[in-house]
C-alpha cells in the first residue's frame, strides 16, 4: 500500500492501482453525502483535480496521484457515499488508475511515513 | 484563539468527545463521535441535547411587564403586550430600513420580559435595548446561566421523568420547573423543527443537569453541524445567511411573525423602526424572496451559489443563503432569494456549480414536516 500527502492510498490490482481516501481523511472530513467520479478511459496528469468530493461540512477535490488511464470506477460509491465513511480502504474505493510513468511511485509514502504524517 | 470563550459546558464537550470550533467567539462542538449525519437521525427519531450558552440570556424589567413590552414594542414588529402570562413568540429587531438586525424569542414571564438573542448579536442588541428604552426599563443580561435545547420526539418523555409538569407545555409555552432540585426556565420551542424544550440552567448546575439528560439512553449530546442541518431541513433561518440587516420580514416570508394589531389601520400599527416599508410591503409585491429549493441532483448546493431562470441565462436573478445535504429528506435542501416573480413553487431555477448549471426546484417549507406539540 502507498499513501500520498493528499491522504490518498494507492492498492496495487495487477497492472493497475485501486485508489480511495485514507480512514484519517474521511474522520476530517465527516460524512460524505456527495461523489462526482471521473470518466472511465479518461487520461489524467498527476495533481489533476479528478473527483470532487462532498461532506456534510464542505466540498473538496481528490487529484490524481500519478499520470495514467482511468480503468474503472466505484459507481457504488456515486451512488452510496457512505462506503467511504464506513470501509475507506475497501468497498469505499474511488477508482482504478492504469499508470504511465512507475518512476512517480517513488514519490508516494509507506505506511510507516504516512503514520508520522498524520502523527 | 485564545481569546475564545467557552460556555459552562465547555469540559463536558470535550470529555464527551466534541470536535471543537471557534463559533461566534465560543469554542463549541461541531459534532461528537456519533458524527453530524448519525446526530442529525438521532435528534429526529429519538432526542439531542444542544449547549446554546452562547446566546444572549437577557431580562427586561419594567415598573410592570405591559411598560417593558411597550418599550419593546418601539424596536420590534410584534404583539408583546398581548402575550400572555408563560407564553413566548418570535420577533425580530428593525433597522429604519426595514432590514432585520436580529431574530430573537420574547416571553412573558409574568412581571418581566425574557428575551434570547444570537450569539454574535448580542452586545449590539442590548445597547440597541438600553439606548431605546425609558430609564424604568432596566435591560439586564444573564451571564451566569447557561442555555440547554433537548430536542426531539423523546424530549417530553425524558424531560417529565425529571418534572412531570414538563409534559403539561404546549408549543412555546414558558414555565419554571424543578429539574433534580434545581430551578430551570424552560420553553416548549427549539430550532430543529421538532418537539422539545430550551432550558436556562443556573451555570454551576448546566455540566450536572446535562449529565443527569445525557444518561437517558434515548439522548445523544449534539453538535453545531447538526443543529445546522436540523435548522435548514425545518426552513428556520439562520441570522447573517438568511436574514439580515438588508433583508425585510416580508421579503424573508416572515410576514407572520407581524400580528395583525401592529400592522396597518390596526390598534398599534407601525411604531418600530422601519415601520413603513414593511407594512407597505406587506400590502404590495416585493421584489425578492426567500424560499425553499431542492437541488434535482445528489450535489449539495451551499450558500453563495447563483441562481438563473436558464441553463444560459446570462444574469443571475437570486442566490442561495443556506445549502447542503439533508440527512432526514436524504437529498440536498437550500434556501435562499429568488425574484419575486420565480418564487412561485414547482418553479425551476438553475444554480451555478463548479462550472454547470444544474437544476432545482423552488419548493415549500419546511423540508421535514414539522413536529410540534401544538
Amino acid at each position: 500500500m502507498k499513501y500520498t500527502e493528499e491522504h490518498e492510498w494507492l492498492r496495487a490490482d495487477g497492472d493497475v492501482y485501486v485508489v480511495g481516501i485514507t480512514e484519517h481523511a474521511t474522520t476530517q472530513l465527516g460524512d460524505l453525502v456527495f461523489v462526482e467520479l471521473p470518466e472511465v478511459g479518461a487520461t489524467v496528469s498527476k495533481d489533476d483535480e479528478i473527483v470532487v468530493i462532498e461532506s456534510v461540512k464542505a466540498a473538496s477535490d481528490i487529484m490524481a496521484p500519478v499520470d495514467g488511464a482511468i480503468t474503472e470506477v466505484n459507481t457504488a460509491l456515486a451512488d452510496d457515499p457512505s462506503l467511504a465513511n464506513s470501509d475507506p480502504l475497501g468497498e469505499g474505493w474511488f477508482f482504478k488508475i492504469k499508470p504511465s510513468d512507475p518512476s512517480q511511485f517513488d514519490g508516494l509514502m509507506d505506511e510507516a511515513a504516512y503514520n508520522a504524517l498524520i502523527g | 484563539m485564545s481569546d475564545l470563550k467557552q460556555t459552562p459546558l465547555h469540559a463536558l464537550h470535550v470529555s464527551l468527545g466534541g470536535k471543537m470550533v471557534p463559533f461566534a467567539g465560543y469554542d463549541l462542538p461541531v459534532q461528537y463521535s456519533l458524527g453530524v449525519m448519525k446526530e442529525h437521525i438521532h435528534t429526529r427519531t429519538k432526542a439531542g441535547l444542544f449547549d446554546v450558552s452562547h446566546m444572549g440570556q437577557v431580562i427586561v424589567h419594567g415598573p410592570s411587564y405591559e411598560a417593558a413590552a411597550t418599550g419593546l414594542e418601539t424596536l420590534i414588529p410584534v404583539n408583546i403586550l398581548g402575550l400572555g402570562v408563560g407564553r413566548q413568540r418570535y420577533g425580530f429587531f428593525t433597522n429604519e430600513d426595514g432590514g432585520i438586525e436580529d431574530d430573537l424569542m420574547l416571553a412573558n414571564r409574568g412581571d418581566h420580559v425574557f428575551v434570547v438573542v444570537n450569539a454574535a448579536c448580542k452586545a449590539a442588541d442590548i445597547a440597541h435595548m438600553r439606548e431605546a428604552l425609558e430609564p424604568e426599563v432596566t435591560v439586564t443580561e444573564i451571564t451566569n446561566r447557561a442555555l440547554l435545547a433537548l430536542q426531539g420526539p423523546a424530549a417530553e418523555p425524558v424531560l417529565s421523568v425529571l418534572d412531570p409538569r414538563a409534559a403539561q407545555m404546549r408549543f412555546m409555552d414558558v414555565a419554571t420547573l424543578n429539574l433534580d432540585g434545581v430551578e430551570v426556565w424552560a420553553s416548549r420551542s427549539g430550532y430543529t423543527g421538532e418537539d422539545g424544550y430550551e432550558i436556562s440552567v443556573p451555570a454551576d448546575a448546566a455540566e450536572r443537569i446535562a449529565k443527569k439528560l445525557l444518561d437517558h439512553p434515548d439522548v445523544e449530546a449534539i453538535g453545531l453541524g447538526a443543529r445546522d442541518s436540523l435548522r435548514l431541513e425545518a426552513g428556520l433561518c439562520l441570522y447573517g445567511h438568511d436574514i439580515d440587516e438588508t433583508t425585510t420580514p416580508v421579503e424573508a416570508d416572515l410576514a407572520w411573525v407581524i400580528q395583525k394589531v401592529r400592522r396597518a389601520g390596526d390598534e398599534r400599527a407601525g411604531g418600530f423602526p422601519g415601520a413603513e416599508r414593511i407594512l407597505c410591503q406587506l400590502d404590495s409585491t416585493i421584489t425578492q424572496k426567500r424560499v425553499g429549493l431542492l437541488p434535482a441532483g445528489r450535489a449539495p448546493m451551499r450558500e453563495g451559489i447563483s441562481l438563473f431562470e436558464t441553463e444560459d441565462a446570462p444574469d443571475p436573478i437570486g442566490t442561495i443563503t443556506s445549502g447542503g445535504f439533508g440527512p432526514t429528506v436524504g437529498a440536498p435542501v437550500a434556501m435562499g432569494y429568488v425574484g419575486a416573480d420565480n418564487a412561485t413553487p414547482g418553479n425551476t431555477l438553475y444554480g451555478e456549480l463548479r462550472g454547470k448549471r444544474l437544476p432545482l426546484t423552488v419548493t415549500k417549507m419546511p423540508f421535514t414536516p414539522a413536529n410540534f406539540k401544538r
